[in-house]
């Protein structure tokens, strides 16, 4: 799967959704379905997910979608799977939530399900901040980045996510990002054939949360992965593979600045800020090549 | 079959009856025996039902709601500070038209830490959306729960019922108990919207102000609906195993003129009382309120009313007395009682009773009034 041309013609994102112009969160989400295809049910905790169906009685996406308050997505997703298991049906149950209702009031339920050995797909697509209320901060928003709560650049660092889920040691995490549509869609249909919990975290640029022009959205994630500040790997039974595209940018990554500067919310960010966030890459660069070169 | 058992492993014997496809519960006292009964049946394989040992009641909730749209049978059970925990995911249940079953063992509110019975907690959950129904024998927590499942599950209702069982005082209290096989008394469940991946649809998605309240009303109505499906329900269940139940259970209230009414187990130990009274010459009847959620119309014209709430509404008063004032214009003499577990006998009960003083509010063990 090498080429967009191998990705089925199926559609499950129809036209006319609510999104912004440049979105990735539904860009991603479209080739997430592909992957899955019909025979899948999306479970939506409150997020721009949530928003972009459209109103009812009108819905732009063509598989089920069971819409669930905040913190609750990872255990309804649970109950769901159990009841389709119990049913003996093989319907893949996938969470689709932000980084706020996955790092922050969904982790106790997410960290339940994923304990518990459920059935199922959870994907944090991650823009870094509560985007549907209009960008405050959340623990996915990173180091000195502005949002409407951190009007003066945030102050502590991401929450490391995957290293919590990798703590659960389920059979298959990965991070992707809506830039690289082939590597997305080969992660979900292999998260997909694992029985138990699975993960993709899957970074998801925003325009007008990140404060960059829209058409810029593909160019934004790859600069991040380019940059190594978003890091391209899989962890299946906990042996990690890095991704080609990071393994490049570990030989030689961009500079940082190339992938702040384009973005309003690293406006005015101190070099002493810059030079933190450079030194998390080459600690998180080591840290995963280690992992990687382990036995 | 016959038995002993207490309120809770009652409610455990019930629910292996009905055998839900997917159970999630999170322990909490003094519900935890329900959930290891069951446990111990899935485990046994007495019952083959999928067991979620969930991280908190909010996902326990979340959990049978996910299941249950699937068109799945489900049950939790909880108490106290955990329905309370769960009380967002309480109104999507209700919201989402799933037919979810719960036990909850009425227990106090903290701060203190108190274990012992009280209502306030089911109480405040009055607005969801639940059918609510209190027992007040082992008997009655076990025909309640099997009834539950038909009520809830009927196409009329398509709402959740919460059945309310008072802490230790009933749900680890030993009594006979009689088991039942419901065979088709319990048809299978047919959840007209669930979750169809052949014809996919959203659920619970964004809804505009000209939508919503057409949503809530349909609650309303089903709700309303609910009142000859309980009626039908409890009559079929008389017919079939021989115990009848109604909306309140009356004891001497043709010919009575006061009339006590409460909830759960103090309303059974109302009907001691009354039969005390009586021997003073007193014509007292006791009312003991089943179902809080349908509201029925309580037939209490002419009559003196003494309402004894074990719960509060702050800055407004009993919460049963004061559903009671909305409906009648008949004096009410309000009586606080039982809160945090308080002792309250039927001498206590027959106190109120004779020193009542209408129209007013007494909190027992504060005011020295009566």
């Amino acid at each position: 799967m090498d080429t967009i041309a191998e990705i089925p013609k199926e559609e499950y994102i129809l036209k006319c959704t609510s999104a912004c112009a440049g979105c990735s969160d539904s860009l991603a989400l479209r080739y997430v379905l592909k992957a899955a295809g019909a025979d899948t049910v999306l479970v939506v905790p409150a997020c721009c997910t949530s928003v972009i169906q459209g109103i009812y009685p009108n819905t732009a996406f063509k598989i089920p979608v069971y819409n669930i308050a905040f913190g609750a997505a990872a255990a309804c997703a649970s109950g769901m799977s159990n009841a389709f298991r119990a049913a003996g049906k093989k319907t893949n149950v996938i969470v689709y939530a932000g980084d706020g209702g996955t790092l922050d009031i969904g982790i106790q339920a997410m960290s339940g399900a994923f304990e518990r050995g459920t059935d199922f797909l959870y994907i944090c697509y991650d823009n870094e901040a509560y985007g549907n209320t209009g960008m405050q901060r959340s623990s996915g928003t990173p180091l000195g980045a502005r949002t409407t709560t951190t009007p003066a650049g945030k102050t502590d660092a991401k929450k490391d996510i995957d290293a919590i889920i990798a703590a659960h040691d389920p059979p298959y995490m990965a991070t992707a990002a809506a830039a690289y549509p082939q590597d997305l869609f080969k992660k979900v249909q292999k998260a997909l054939t694992f029985r138990g919990p699975s993960f993709i975290h899957l970074l998801a640029p925003c325009p007008p949360g990140w404060r960059y022009s829209t058409e810029k959205t593909v160019e934004m994630g790859k600069l991040a992965v380019k940059t190594g500040m978003w890091v391209l790997y899989e962890r299946e039974y906990g042996k990690v593979t890095i991704g080609a595209q990071s393994k490049a940018a570990m030989k030689k990554p961009l500079p940082l600045e190339e992938y702040l500067a384009p973005q309003g919310r690293f406006k005015g960010i101190d070099a002493k800020t810059v030079d933190i966030l450079k030194q998390r890459i080459a600690k998180n660069f080591a840290k995963l090549a280690a992992e990687e070169a382990a036995p | 079959m016959k038995k002993i058992a207490t309120g809770n492993k009652a409610v455990a014997e019930a629910v292996k009856e009905v055998r839900p496809d997917v159970i999630a519960a999170y322990p909490i006292t003094p519900q935890t025996e329900v959930v290891e009964q069951i446990a111990e049946f899935v485990t046994s394989g007495e019952m083959k039902s999928r067991y979620i040992a969930v991280e908190s009641e909010h996902s326990a909730m979340a959990a049978c709601i996910g299941a249950s749209i699937t068109g799945a049978r489900t049950f939790t059970a909880t108490s106290s500070h955990g329905l309370l925990y769960m009380h967002e995911m309480t109104n999507w249940a209700a919201g989402a038209r799933l037919p979810i079953v719960m036990a909850n063992i009425n227990r106090s509110l903290g701060p203190g830490w108190n274990i012992w019975a009280e209502h306030t907690d089911a109480l405040q959950e009055r607005d969801t959306g639940w059918l609510q129904v209190y027992v007040s024998t082992v008997q009655e927590a076990y025909d309640a729960t099997l009834m539950a499942f038909r009520i809830a599950e009927h196409n009329d209702v398509l709402l959740p019922v919460m059945v309310n069982l008072d802490g230790f005082l009933l749900s680890h209290i030993m009594q006979p108990l009689e088991t039942v096989e419901p065979g088709d008394f319990i048809p299978p469940l047919h959840l007209p919207h669930a979750i169809d991946v052949k014809n996919p649809a959203g659920y619970g998605g964004l809804t505009g102000p000209d939508q919503q309240f057409k949503f809530r009303w349909d609650i309303e109505r089903s709700m309303r609906d609910s009142v000859k499906v309980i009626e039908e329900t409890e009559n079929a269940f008389a017919k079939r195993f021989g115990r009848k139940y109604g909306f309140t259970d009356d004891y001497r209230c043709d010919d009575a003129d006061v009339i006590v009414v409460a909830m759960g187990t103090l309303g059974k130990e109302a009907e001691v009382a009354i039969d005390l009274l009586r021997t003073e010459g007193i014509k007292a009847g006791s009312m003991r309120l089943r179902w809080l959620r349908p509201f029925p119309k309580l037939h209490l014209k002419g009559k003196q009313v003494v309402v004894i709430d074990r719960d509060y509404s702050f800055g407004r008063g009993g919460i049963l007395a004061t559903e009671i004032m909305a409906q009648t214009k008949e004096e009410v003499f309000s009586v606080i009682a039982g809160i945090g577990g308080q002792e309250v006998t039927y001498e206590d009960v027959a106190d109120f009773v004779r020193k009542r003083k209408m129209g007013t509010e007494f909190w027992f063990g504060v005011n020295s009034h009566v």
